[in-house]
């Protein structure tokens, strides 16, 4: 069974947010998501200072096995992408909730987190797909 | 087993070492002047005739192809190819032609791609077909280039989307991209056919078009093509046949008459010409009415005089222009001649019923021997999907597993891992000219397969077991692919070939 630590926000298309102090959010794709993969080998994540529409794709995840979208969770301005990954996309298998974080951006609108499903929601949805 | 048996042919080469060791050597005086002569050898391979033979022979001895084996890839790789195809379109008179031969030189050339083109008319119901694009991405581009050339004749400008089923082949909303249009996805319901509530809402001032393979990848026949069409071309939408899955309905329905404007079809794919390692193909294009002046360039067409000649700019001024050189692959475009000559009419409809019962029946033996069928209460086309979900879960056999044991049973995998939205999935497409004996065979071993996970899973997570290579590791395969051979070098730099006896 996939992991979904509680702290975090998810959405129904597997991407994760987790809320910083200073305001901003980290984004990545579950657990889950990454097992429906498998191993990635290209990831492309938003340059920092593009602005993206909650919904709308926004970076590219490919695997072994096919070519994902990843979803903005929410609208705002990419402030930072996890450059590590452009060498090393395995950390998103190894480590998806932590070092294998996609982008941190700057919500426009915090409310939209408040949409978005809790981890026993979330798990429930992970079921019900299944 | 030799020990030269992975080697490349540059690692067989020995300084000094010619194709016949015993001959007298030749020495040409030459007319080159020393200055502009090479001052090194060339890095080539320096080996005996029997060494090259033999290299080459084992190498296409690992080839696992449809002339050895099973390959339910089908026509989405290659279907077989008659014998015959190959030879006729092998005559000298085709052969020799040049390519800048004038008309009055090439009437048999002409006159054989004007009936090509008369016959690929009629199997799919549009009105004129042009057979320049060299592959199948190319007849796509050339399609969507031509709704797009159709909508700005007409200022009709503001059209800015092309809608795309997300059960489409890939190269769909690529092709869109290329045209210069925004794609809309729109999704699959859970029988198979496309969503008409969302295409409802998706259809608008800004649709260019649609883009729809039928029957679509998932192996269904979309039934509600007709109102799909109107719906479309109520919205001033224009609508184009993805020919991949052609196959299926030859000589049973046509395009045309579903209502589609524009049509690219992969001659390599359904009329059997080789397609193997990326091409040469052929992407003819069908097109209805609306699209006729903006066809590309040359096609063949009477001259009026009881001959034949390329149709150019001159004669149709609002073409979207030229594709390539010449006017397509014409070795592919004779192969598929003589395959549709050699089937006329009646052969094509058996094509087609064929197709869809091997396709049918394989679908049910292997539902008996306890796989899932991703549509199980829908009829098979060419091709069906098995997913291996439940499998997955709880035997930990994914589609993949399975796609690599199949090698250890002689079978070639099908297509796995597409379409996406189907998971574990496998697609199998078994094509017309497999027996009864063959597809059976198939069944056994996936049968096998699947009673070999409940109780040794691990012999399968590490297979293939029977051939000359082993299970890749398919990430560092995408990551750090290295196919560029190192030739050793001496201390200055010069190639350096290899001394010493032969393994």
């Amino acid at each position: 069974m996939s992991e979904a630590p509680k702290d975090l926000k998810y959405t129904k298309s597997h991407e994760w947010v987790r809320q910083e102090a200073d305001g901003s959010v980290t984004i990545g794709i579950t657990d889950h998501a990454q097992e429906l993969l498998g191993d990635l080998v290209f990831v492309e994540a938003p340059e920092a200072g593009a602005s993206v529409e909650a919904g709308s794709a926004c970076a590219t995840v490919e695997s072994v096995k096919a070519a994902s979208d990843v979803y903005a969770p929410l609208s705002g301005e990419v402030t930072e992408a996890n450059e590590e990954l452009a060498d090393s996309p395995e950390k998103v298998n190894e480590s998806p909730f932590d070092e294998g974080w996609l982008f941190k951006m700057k919500p426009s609108d915090a409310s939209q987190l408040d949409a978005l499903m809790d981890a026993d929601a979330y798990a429930a949805h992970v079921e019900a797909e299944s | 087993m030799s020990t030269m048996e992975n080697h490349l042919i540059f690692e067989r080469s020995r300084a000094g070492r010619s194709a016949v060791a015993q001959a007298p050597r030749a020495h040409a005086a030459t007319a080159i002047p020393a200055n502009l002569r090479r001052k090194s050898a060339p890095g080539l391979p320096a080996a005996s005739e029997l060494d090259v033979v033999r290299h080459y022979t084992r190498l296409s001895q690992k080839n696992f192809s449809i002339d050895t084996e099973f390959y339910p890839l089908g026509s989405c790789t290659m279907k077989y190819n008659p014998r015959a195809c190959n030879s006729l379109a092998m005559l000298p008179g085709f052969l020799n032609r040049h390519p800048h031969a004038p008309a009055s030189h090439s009437q048999g050339f002409l006159h054989t791609m004007f009936e090509l083109q008369e016959m690929l008319k009629d199997v799919t119901g549009m009105k004129a077909v042009s057979l320049a694009p060299m592959a199948g991405a190319q007849g796509e581009f050339t399609g969507v280039a031509m709704i797009r050339a159709y909508h700005d004749a007409r200022g009709d400008s503001e059209r800015r989307e092309i809608i795309v089923p997300d059960a489409a082949h890939g190269t769909n909303p690529a092709t869109a991209i290329m045209c210069g249009y925004e794609v809309r996805e729109i999704p699959t319901d859970e029988s198979g056919d496309v969503n008409l509530e969302a295409l409802k809402e998706a259809v608008g001032p800004q649709t260019a078009g649609i883009m729809l393979t039928n029957p679509s990848t998932v192996g269904v026949f979309e039934r509600r093509i007709s109102e799909i069409a109107k719906i479309v071309h109520d919205a001033g939408g224009l609508l184009y046949y993805d020919g991949a899955n052609l196959n299926a309905i030859l000589g049973k329905v046509r395009p045309g008459d579903m209502g589609f404007d524009v049509i690219h079809m992969n001659l390599h794919k359904t009329f059997s010409t080789p397609h193997g390692g990326g091409g040469p193909g052929s992407g003819a294009v069908g097109v209805g009415e609306r699209l006729l002046p903006y066809m590309p360039v040359p096609h063949v067409i009477e001259n009026g005089e009881g001959g034949y000649r390329f149709a150019t700019e001159t004669d149709y001024p609002e073409t979207i222009g030229r594709l390539s050189a010449f006017a397509g692959n014409a070795g592919v475009l004779l192969r598929a001649y003589v395959y549709m000559r050699m089937l006329g009419r009646e052969g094509m409809q058996r094509v087609s019923e064929f197709a869809t019962l091997n396709a049918n029946y394989l679908a049910r033996e292997l539902e008996s021997a306890g796989f899932d069928l991703a549509y199980p209460e829908r009829r098979a086309t060419h091709e069906f999907i098995v997913t291996l979900k439940k499998q997955a879960k709880e035997l930990g056999l994914t589609a993949g597993d399975v796609a690599k044991r199949l090698l250890d049973h002689g079978y070639h995998a099908p297509t796995t891992y597409f379409p996406l939205l189907v998971p574990e999935c496998l697609l199998v497409e078994p094509t017309e000219t497999e027996s009864k004996e063959t597809l059976d065979g198939f069944v056994e071993a996936m049968a096998a397969i699947l009673e070999e996970a409940g109780r040794d899973i691990d012999t399968i997570k590490a297979s293939p077991h029977n051939l000359p290579n082993r299970r890749f590791n398919e990430v560092a395969a995408a990551k750090a692919l290295d196919v560029v051979y190192q030739e050793p070098r001496d201390d200055e730099g010069e190639p350096a070939p290899r001394t010493g006896t032969s393994g």
